[in-house]
């Protein structure tokens, strides 16, 4: 894969992650969630494993992975480091678990989550409760569907990597014709989305040729997504990923 | 009785921000602060009872009245605008502004590990959240809390009001939803 991404630095493009997507406690908890693990005894060695795929798969992305990213790394290899070394008995009893160097942020982490979640159900204003005024805190009107929720990047990346490995190998043999830049791609799903109210990631996806393209289309996704443009919702129900026009 | 009942429910219909008892108590040129409060509970209890199409909300440190948010259905689309959404983020940040504030910007960024600048901004900009003043550390630093317009926006009587982490941990679901 490495080699077909050459070709896409001759125009080098990058993705920031920023503020917009999920730091490394996001991804710590995808993980811990995903594995159905408990965060007061974490795997070390697997998550971290898990945990450097994503990174990985990031970088070929050409996506920014932030310092912090790899600060989480560097706690996590050392977590693990210390877990391997053998206890001495006489000390065991203050010895901490290693990993409560992980739980503790992760458990202010979670907190803070819910604490959010609770403001995200309170009566809104000018949402769920009105008063006769109108308050200004307002955006012009657009169609919201209610039963479409906002996805998280890391789910978003495990959905490219299924379309990624449904997509058959054989059509990648021709990978330096034609490669269209994010910026060109970027406007066709704008234009895609003007027609249409919305696409379905898988749509927008499968249409893709080569690798390259897939990606390119992978990173013009996250790049709206991140200047607004669009919104990446998922239908409850279905679990299938629309595009929204912003 | 009936009547400054009336007039009080006038001055909750006329006014455009939740209105305090002192605001009450000076329009009306009386330092009775108990009857007033006891006016605003009757009002409370009859548009409850009578199952009225608003109800009075204790917010911000005033009462305000407010549609039903069981009619939120047919209240949105009375309206062209809708809200400006508040993103997960933008969510968060401001969870960890309203428990732990005076707080500072790297107190936020260490809880939740990515930069919050942005976020912040756009906070400080929709006047959710204010700067309360400066820190004594290198620098300066501004330490950051919620506005008044924070508890108006969330149906808030004051901050106290706000369940406890500790609550809100013990009584949610195994893991917080990672939507809205």
């Amino acid at each position: 894969m490495k080699e077909q991404l050459k070709n896409k630095s001759e125009s080098p493009y990058e993705v920031q992650l920023g503020e917009t997507f999920e730091g490394p406690m996001d991804l710590l908890l995808h993980l811990v969630k995903k594995n159905e693990v408990d965060i007061y005894d974490i795997p070390v060695a697997m998550i971290m494993e898990q945990y450097m795929e994503y990174l990985k798969l990031m970088r070929i992305m050409n996506i920014d992975v932030a310092g912090n990213f790899l600060v989480m790394a560097a706690t996590l290899a050392q977590i693990k480091s210390r877990m391997l070394l053998p206890v001495d008995e006489e000390q065991e009893e203050d010895e901490e678990d290693p990993r409560m160097e992980l739980v503790r942020p992760l458990e202010e982490y979670l907190q803070i989550k819910y604490a959010a979640e609770d403001l995200a159900v309170r009566n809104r204003l000018d949402w769920d409760v009105f008063t006769r005024n109108v308050s200004e805190d307002t955006e012009a009107c657009e169609k919201q569907d209610q039963e479409f929720v906002n996805i998280s990047l890391f789910e978003l990346i495990d959905a490219f990597q299924k379309i990624v490995k449904r997509v058959s190998s054989k059509h990648f043999m021709d990978i330096t014709v034609d490669t269209i830049s994010v910026n060109a791609r970027i406007s066709e799903v704008a234009d895609l989305l003007e027609q249409h109210d919305s696409v379905s990631f898988q749509e927008l996806l499968e249409g893709q040729d080569t690798k390259g393209q897939l990606i390119v289309t992978f990173l013009a996704i996250l790049e709206m997504a991140k200047s607004q443009i669009i919104r990446i919702m998922q239908h409850v129900e279905s679990g299938i990923i629309r595009i929204f026009n912003g | 009785m009936d009547k400054l009942k009336a007039i009080i429910e006038s001055l909750l219909f006329a006014s455009d921000a939740p209105l305090t008892i002192d605001k009450i108590k000076s329009i009306l040129e009386t330092e009775d602060r108990k009857t007033i409060n006891n006016l605003l509970v009757s009002l409370t209890n009859e548009y409850d009872s009578q199952k009225r199409g608003f109800f009075l909300s204790e917010v911000a440190g005033g009462y305000q009245l407010r549609t039903r948010p069981e009619h939120r259905h047919w209240t949105r689309k009375i309206r062209l605008m809708k809200p400006a959404r508040l993103s997960r983020p933008a969510l968060e940040t401001l969870a960890i502004i309203a428990y732990k504030q005076p707080v500072l910007r790297s107190d936020i960024e260490h809880l939740r590990g990515v930069d919050s600048g942005g976020t912040l901004h756009t906070l400080l900009a929709r006047g959710i959240i204010r700067v309360l003043g400066r820190k004594d550390l290198p620098g300066r630093p501004v330490v950051y809390g919620t506005s008044k317009r924070f508890l108006e926006l969330f149906d808030l009587r004051d901050l106290n009001s706000l369940p406890t982490l500790k609550d809100l941990q013990d009584l949610g679901q195994e893991w917080p939803n990672d939507s809205k």
